[in-house]
């Protein structure tokens, strides 16, 4: 039928879209996952696109037979009914195929996930603990700790002043982090489940009361990365981004100077240890 | 094959036996055809109710900002959208056409246990009634997901125990709905309608009502914990006194994942059956059919721990479980095959039915590729939570479940009232429908793969295209489906005659009955060949 033509033909097109506008990350019409800013970012990414490459071939095959099926074997055009209904060849062969292209789909996943579990020789360990509605960030190491929340002002949620580029996604600190360094993120909650995501560093991990869930990143480039919450945690879920910067060690040393004088080590263990 | 040899219909002229008039008719019935109705009625009501908390969602996400709802009260319609659409409406549809069509194929009178029938059926308006009623309690119903997790789900209000005991009746009616499936189709077949002979729905159906005897009852299980964590002081998932909030995930998703097969299997069924009968051509591969459902329905019971990749499971237990969901595109692509290899070489023609039969295998591949790539534990650490995991079970769910059930209804209300379907509306219906729904959710994926969590009443400016766009297909398919009552209501009042035979390619008993079909059918059992 023309409709199904036409519903792969838009999917395809999309596809190619996808694929072409793969590199632009933050663009309005915004298509496709952004490559990120780590070497894992980057292996995800190559990943996704491996298996929707696969997806997109055999949906091409499967559907290409399909449609041909479909305009050929009609009943308007004079078709009449063959009566096969089996053939242990073919069953076997659509059975065993599909395996191994799954299997070409573990290989590279199973590495990935396996560096990915790798938390091991960190040189910045935070700990980042979710609350309804904020997140507090610690750094185990320099004795800094603060709480990280939401800047958009109300009357931008509520239509009432013109919305800022960074809508939603801008806090009043920061989490500064130095580039080039490996940084172990500990994730926790205090209320309820809540999950810390930046799309640029590849993942995400759930923020549990009760647990501590321990992530990795190594970030290369300069810049401020923005994610959200990703985790349903009540009422203003959608109102507690994350915003990380990436600076170059030198800087990220002077910032945690600046840090440590505004609030003294000694305060510091009683509001930024395990503010309850 | 099933040949039917039908010296029975002589009997089929006892109409003294019709049905009683009035309310009591419905409210007392023991006929399977009735509480097939009342189900299938039951689940329209529900799916509009659901789809008029979905437009309330899209209208809420057309721009930026807050216009309509509040945060609160937008988690609340994503809840109920979830619980109504998932207990109310396609699960009791596939009940509601497993009580119509099951006793008809497999030459059986009525449903084994005829008055359980009633009761599981007339269980379900209270459930809901009490599920909906939260709305108007003070702070309102469920806001926490109908995935129900704790701590979260606890800080529900008044709501909770009303959510809770809603749930432990929707339950108890698909436990009772199973067993009646099972004991009607182990019971009760025609002589010569050996397991292997049954049609694929009866297949599915059968392997569908073991899925929800193994796991309606741990869903119920669980959420008893939480009401006892929450009424009764203790903490099972609370981490404060010992208890672990992830365990309550763990039990939830070995409900949630056979729970996803449970709304899709019996849909396999019927694209099975209508596929054959508009290529005028046996199905291919019947045997592996009820092999990969099988198969299918086995390991949906070691797959849960995908739906969890980031809650910090051990290594060897995100391998184990990326491994297994990955397995599943192999049963699944074999149906897939199987229904095209039914097409191949066949003498099509392309009625409403099968025009939904064929959107759904296209539409639920799309669906079931994107399953793949959530299937890839790296990957799906970027996934997780965002629109593309909501574009990819809408696929499953609208153009995979719901196009089933109403390729299932265009294709045997005929039989049930009758009268042919109007065609040209059924027609519109599906191209309205299909343009919809992919307007409404194939942007979804880009919006995933942008970076928009799930679960959001407002976003950051860069989603705002894909949102508007996706708010006016949810507007065109929502609108589209008053065509689908329109079309069944005036089908049931009157149209055109229709035959016996109903379809030129149909086969199956069903269709040796006259239509509109008796009101008992099957006194005595035909013989199958």
């Amino acid at each position: 039928m023309a409709c199904h033509r036409i519903v792969r033909a838009g999917a395809m097109a999309l596809g190619g879209a996808l694929g072409a506008w793969s590199g632009s990350a933050r663009a309005d019409f915004a298509v496709n996952m952004t490559p990120g800013v780590t070497a894992i970012s980057r292996e995800v990414y190559d990943l996704h696109m491996l298996i929707f490459w696969i997806c997109v071939a055999i949906g091409a095959v499967v559907f290409g037979v399909m449609f041909w099926s479909i305009y050929h074997h009609r009943k308007s055009r004079g078709a009449v009914a063959a009566q096969f209904h089996e053939s242990v060849l073919i069953e076997v062969l659509w059975t065993v195929v599909p395996m191994l292209i799954l299997v070409a789909m573990a290989v590279p996943a199973t590495q990935t996930l396996i560096r990915m579990a790798d938390a091991r020789d960190a040189d910045v360990t935070i700990k980042v603990t979710g609350y309804q509605w904020r997140w507090h960030y610690q750094y185990l190491n320099e004795g800094i700790g603060f709480f990280s929340v939401l800047a958009t002002p109300q009357d931008q949620i509520h239509n009432a002043a013109a919305k800022d580029a960074t809508y939603l996604l801008e806090v009043d600190q920061r989490l500064v982090v130095p580039v080039g360094k490996k940084i172990r993120i500990l994730t926790t909650a205090a209320d309820v489940i809540h999950s810390w995501w930046v799309p640029a560093l590849g993942w995400k991990r759930d923020a549990i009361p009760g647990f501590i869930n321990e992530s990795w990143t190594l970030i290369e480039k300069p810049g401020v990365y923005r994610g959200q919450c990703a985790e349903l945690c009540g009422k203003d879920h959608g109102f507690m981004p994350i915003v990380v910067e990436a600076v170059p060690e030198a800087e990220f040393q002077q910032w945690v100077a600046t840090m440590k004088a505004r609030n003294p080590p000694t305060t510091q263990a009683a509001s930024g240890g395990q503010p309850l | 094959m099933n040949i039917a040899a039908a010296p029975a219909l002589n009997h089929e002229h006892d109409t003294h036996a019709g049905p009683p008039r009035g309310l009591g008719r419905w409210l007392l019935t023991t006929n399977h055809k009735d509480i097939g109705t009342l189900y299938l009625l039951f689940s329209l009501l529900m799916f509009f109710i659901g789809g008029s908390f979905a437009l309330v969602i899209r209208a809420e996400l057309f721009q930026p900002g807050l216009q309509i709802v509040n945060p609160y009260f937008f988690n609340q319609l994503t809840t109920l959208h979830a619980l109504v659409m998932i207990f109310g409406a396609v699960m009791p549809a596939f009940v509601g056409l497993a009580n119509w069509q099951i006793p008809l194929m497999i030459g059986a009178p009525d449903m084994a246990l005829p008055r359980m029938n009633n009761w599981s059926f007339w269980i379900l308006p209270f459930a809901f009634a009490l599920l909906l009623s939260t709305l108007f309690l003070p702070g309102g119903g469920p806001a926490g997901g109908w995935t129900l997790y704790p701590p979260l789900a606890l800080q529900t209000g008044q709501a909770f125990p009303f959510v809770i005991l809603a749930i432990h009746m929707m339950g108890v009616s698909s436990i009772m709905g199973a067993i009646n499936v099972i004991a009607t189709i182990l019971n009760l077949r025609a002589p010569g309608m050996t397991l292997m002979r049954m049609p694929l729905f009866v297949w599915t159906w059968l392997i569908t009502a073991f899925l929800l005897i193994a796991v309606m009852p741990v869903l119920a299980g669980t959420v008893t914990m939480l009401l006892t964590d929450k009424f009764f002081g203790t903490s099972f998932f609370n981490a404060a006194g010992g208890g672990d909030p992830v365990m309550f995930q763990h039990i939830f998703w070995f409900f949630g994942h056979p729970e996803v097969y449970i709304m899709i299997l019996p849909g396999f069924g019927i694209i099975s059956t209508i596929i054959p009968t508009f290529a005028r051509k046996p199905l291919f591969g019947y045997a592996s059919m009820v092999y990969a459902t099988a198969s299918i329905a086995f390991l949906s019971f070691i797959v849960w721990g995908h739906h969890m990749f980031t809650v910090g499971m051990p290594l060897a237990g995100e391998l184990f479980f990326m491994y297994t969901t990955m397995l599943i595109a192999v049963p699944t692509g074999v149906k897939v095959f199987n229904w095209i290899s039914t097409m191949w070489r066949g003498s099509m023609t392309f009625e409403t039915p099968m025009l939904f039969a064929i959107a759904f295998v296209v539409l639920f591949s799309i669906g079931g590729f994107s399953g793949l790539m959530l299937a890839i534990a790296p990957a799906d650490f970027q996934y997780q939570d965002t629109y593309f995991v909501v574009a990819h079970f809408h696929y499953v769910l609208v153009p995979g479940a719901v196009f089933s059930i109403m390729a299932g209804v265009y294709y045997w209300l005929p039989k049930w009232t009758g009268h042919m379907i109007n065609e040209k509306l059924g027609r519109l219906h599906f191209w309205l429908s299909v343009v919809g729904v992919n307007v409404l959710f194939f942007p979804q994926h880009f919006l995933g793969l942008a970076g928009m969590p799930r679960r959001i009443p407002d976003y950051a400016l860069q989603f705002t295209e894909f949102n508007m766009i996706s708010s006016i297909g949810a507007f065109l398919f929502g609108f589209s489906q008053l065509l689908f009552l329109y079309n069944v209501i005036q089908t049931i009042r009157g149209g055109e005659p229709a035959t016996d035979q109903v379809w030129e390619g149909a086969q199956g008993l069903e269709w040796t009955l006259p239509s509109p079909v008796p009101y008992h059918t099957f006194a005595t059992a035909p013989v199958v060949e």
